[in-house]
């Protein structure tokens, strides 16, 4: 007689993304192998299991809502699983295609793009994942890496809840003892307000921090602006700097938009 | 009642080609009468994001794109945005380039023909059930896909959205240690890869042949990736400001992505175009190994594909290997960059196949527009005349599930960005 599979159950599913986030799992390498002795994964259609309905001890969530069957599916994958855990910038934030909530674009796009619009269904705004459904555990990062997502099923599986790692990429920065890119280069680098986890790899090849990772607790953008002023940056340039890759985290979609209506100010004054 | 059969397959989760897709196949008396691929993922209007932004976040923005080919997708935006502000990379950069785009090569078909193709073949739902029949070939694979992805790392700090690429070369280069220790591993790859060359050739294939026309960059020195003229079977050679001229987009009104037809008709891009029009390039051990599976190229068997893939993940060690060893370090990583308006355009060879990209650029080096062709959305066309053509030698009478199979098998040979799970198949059968 065939033993009980006790291994508890997870469940990978793709919204609006780019299909980085899932990588996490595939570029694992033989860890991939070691991780489906632990867990039995249940649906991933990118590794070719199809079962998006399947109860799952864990569903993990890439990709942001942005048509009305999203939000109908979410639902269901929220109904069947115990926990869920949104990863990546879309998930959590939803990612660059957010850029298009903010001026309210998206019909003029559409049609712009489309020779025949009405065929395309989708919802004005790319929303986040935790809009919609209760979500238990967030990864941020543009792309969440496999580290994170290890770590985050193997605190799952013992019971306990994840470590929330939201210092800043500064911190991470000094660790690894690189050399500060703003202080010596004066670089835009936004290292000061952005959340750790891929372990500094912009300071480390000499670049500015672009916040792929999001927001970090307590991040003071305002400071981080003025510092970016005095850098040499215009008002537009400052924006641009926080409407990047998360620009409807809240933290970084109010610092954009301060800077832009400085700069429709100043541009106003200049006529 | 058995020649009314009807049959019609949807399949509602084609995943990933810029993003999500479908089939529908509908089966009257024994006639096609409905076959489309459709692609529905939602819109994510990439070229709208682009317009306003600096040149230098442009590398940042596209990866996104694609979580599978980000480095394409940095490697034909840097050299469009070099064409506008009349930069000209240094030798070493272009090597370099080379050597980064040959790790994204060896970690998507690596990934391509272990995860997603090899399970059709061997009769399993996914790698992982097969990996419990055969472990050292799901193993070779794994590890195939990690030195590609170690490559990526070497230039981008991390394979998914790399860091290092900028307009003019890399923001960084490699020190000489951290190359020379991948040398040892690419040696031993290149015994893998041969083997996998060998081991796919052996794989009972389809005999499937139907004309068509190839479209792939070539080179007169080497291979192509990043470098040469856009050459077709046809005969055209076209250099990437030429585009225009042949090649037409369209919005088919079932899908989210636009069409693109050759002087209106579909043609092929990827790997099995690029071997068709470039197989005199490979270099000498490749093209050993070639020539002892015995199958000639060019092939007009789309199920020759993963072969293709094989023989390029050795090419891509091949010239990995090559480019690690003469590795120095530079005196610059980069050249400086003085944006201006301009125009420009850059073609690579991403692992899907052909992906053009032309921005106009304002005096400060802003987008003032974009435009980006990706393969699949090239490849559309020619997937639904593949398909149609292909059901039909294959015999239209099989039950339902060799339909469905035979039908995933033919989308997976494109490899549709994502060519996603080996179930992307219901059936919904009416007899």
């Amino acid at each position: 007689m065939k033993a009980p599979d006790l291994r508890p159950s997870i469940a990978v599913h793709k919204f609006s993304s780019c299909d980085g986030c899932q990588l996490a799992f595939l570029n694992l390498g033989e860890d991939l192998l070691a991780l489906t002795q632990r867990v039995r994964i249940r649906h991933f259609l990118e590794a070719g299991l199809d079962d998006p309905d399947a109860e799952v001890d864990i569903a993990f969530v890439e990709g942001s809502l942005s048509t009305p069957d999203e939000i109908a599916r979410i639902r269901r994958v929220r109904a069947s699983a115990r926990y869920l855990v949104s990863i990546g910038a879309c998930a959590t934030a939803g990612g660059l295609q957010a850029l298009r909530n903010l001026d309210d674009t998206h019909d003029a796009w559409r049609d712009a793009i489309y020779a025949s619009p009405e065929f395309i269904a989708t919802l004005a705004h790319a929303r986040p994942i935790a809009d919609e459904v209760r979500v238990d555990f967030e990864l941020w990062g543009c792309p969440i890496n496999s580290r994170q997502l290890l770590a985050a099923v193997s605190a799952l599986l013992a019971g306990v809840p994840p470590i929330d790692q939201r210092d800043k990429v500064c911190l991470e920065c000094k660790r690894t003892q690189q050399v500060c890119v703003m202080v010596t280069e004066g670089k835009p680098c936004l290292g000061p307000v952005t959340r750790t986890g891929c372990g500094a790899l912009c300071p480390a090849f000499g670049r500015d921090c672009y916040g792929c990772y999001g927001p970090a607790d307590n991040p003071n953008t305002a400071s981080l602006a003025r510092r970016f002023a005095g850098l040499g940056l215009l008002p537009d340039a400052i924006a641009r700097r926080f409407l990047m890759i998360n620009s409807a985290a809240p933290a970084f979609h109010e610092a954009g938009l301060i800077a832009r209506s400085q700069g429709e100010s100043q541009g106003e004054s200049d006529e | 009642m058995s020649d009314t059969r009807r049959i019609r397959i949807d399949v509602p989760a084609l995943t990933r080609v810029e993003g999500e897709g479908s089939l529908k196949l509908r089966i009257e008396e024994g006639r096609i009468e409905q076959l489309q691929l459709s692609i529905f993922e939602p819109p994510r209007y990439f070229e709208k994001f682009l317009e306003g932004r600096s040149w230098r976040e442009v590398p940042d923005i596209v990866a996104r794109i694609c979580g599978i080919c980000p480095v394409a997708y940095q490697m034909s935006a840097v050299q469009a945005l070099e064409q506008a502000f009349g930069v000209t990379p240094s030798p070493w950069v272009q090597r370099m380039r080379r050597l980064f785009y040959c790790g994204e090569w060896l970690q998507s078909h690596a990934l391509h023909i272990h995860l997603l193709a090899l399970p059709d073949y061997l009769g399993f739902d996914s790698a992982i059930a097969m990996a419990q029949d055969y472990p050292e070939a799901v193993q070779r694979g794994l590890r195939l896909q990690a030195l590609g992805n170690d490559l990526i790392r070497l230039f981008g700090g991390r394979s998914v959205h790399p860091v290092g690429a900028r307009v003019g070369g890399f923001h960084h280069a490699p020190a000489a240690d951290r190359v020379a220790a991948l040398i040892p591993r690419l040696e031993a790859a290149r015994q893998d890869a041969f083997e996998l060359t060998q081991w796919c050739a052996g794989l009972p294939m389809p005999e499937d042949s139907e004309t068509f026309i190839s479209v792939a960059l070539r080179h007169p020195d080497d291979y192509a990736l990043c470098s040469g003229r856009l050459m077709s079977s046809s005969g055209l050679s076209l250099s990437a400001d030429e585009w225009d001229q042949h090649f037409r987009e369209f919005h088919a009104p079932h899908s989210t992505a636009l069409w693109a037809l050759l002087d209106e008709q579909p043609y092929l891009v990827g790997p099995l175009a690029r071997l068709n029009l470039n197989s005199d390039h490979l270099p000498p051990p490749v093209a050993d190994s070639l020539a002892r599976t015995g199958i000639r190229f060019p092939s007009s068997n789309m199920f020759h594909s993963m072969l293709a893939r094989a023989l390029e993940i050795e090419l891509a060690l091949h010239d990995a290997l090559a480019l690690c060893r003469e590795y120095h370090l530079p005196e610059r990583s980069h050249e400086p960059v003085t944006p201006k308006a301009g125009v420009g355009y850059g073609m690579t060879e991403a692992p899907r196949g052909l992906l053009w990209h032309r921005y106009e650029t304002d005096d400060d080096g802003c987008i003032r527009s974009a435009r980006i062709v990706p393969p699949t959305s090239q490849n559309q066309a020619r997937i639904e005349q593949n398909l149609a053509a292909s059901l039909k030698r294959f015999g239209l009478e099989h039950d339902d599930d060799a339909l469905r199979l035979h039908c995933e098998k033919v989308i997976r040979n494109y490899d549709p960005c994502i060519s996603c799970a080996t179930h992307f198949l219901t059936l919904d059968v009416t007899r």
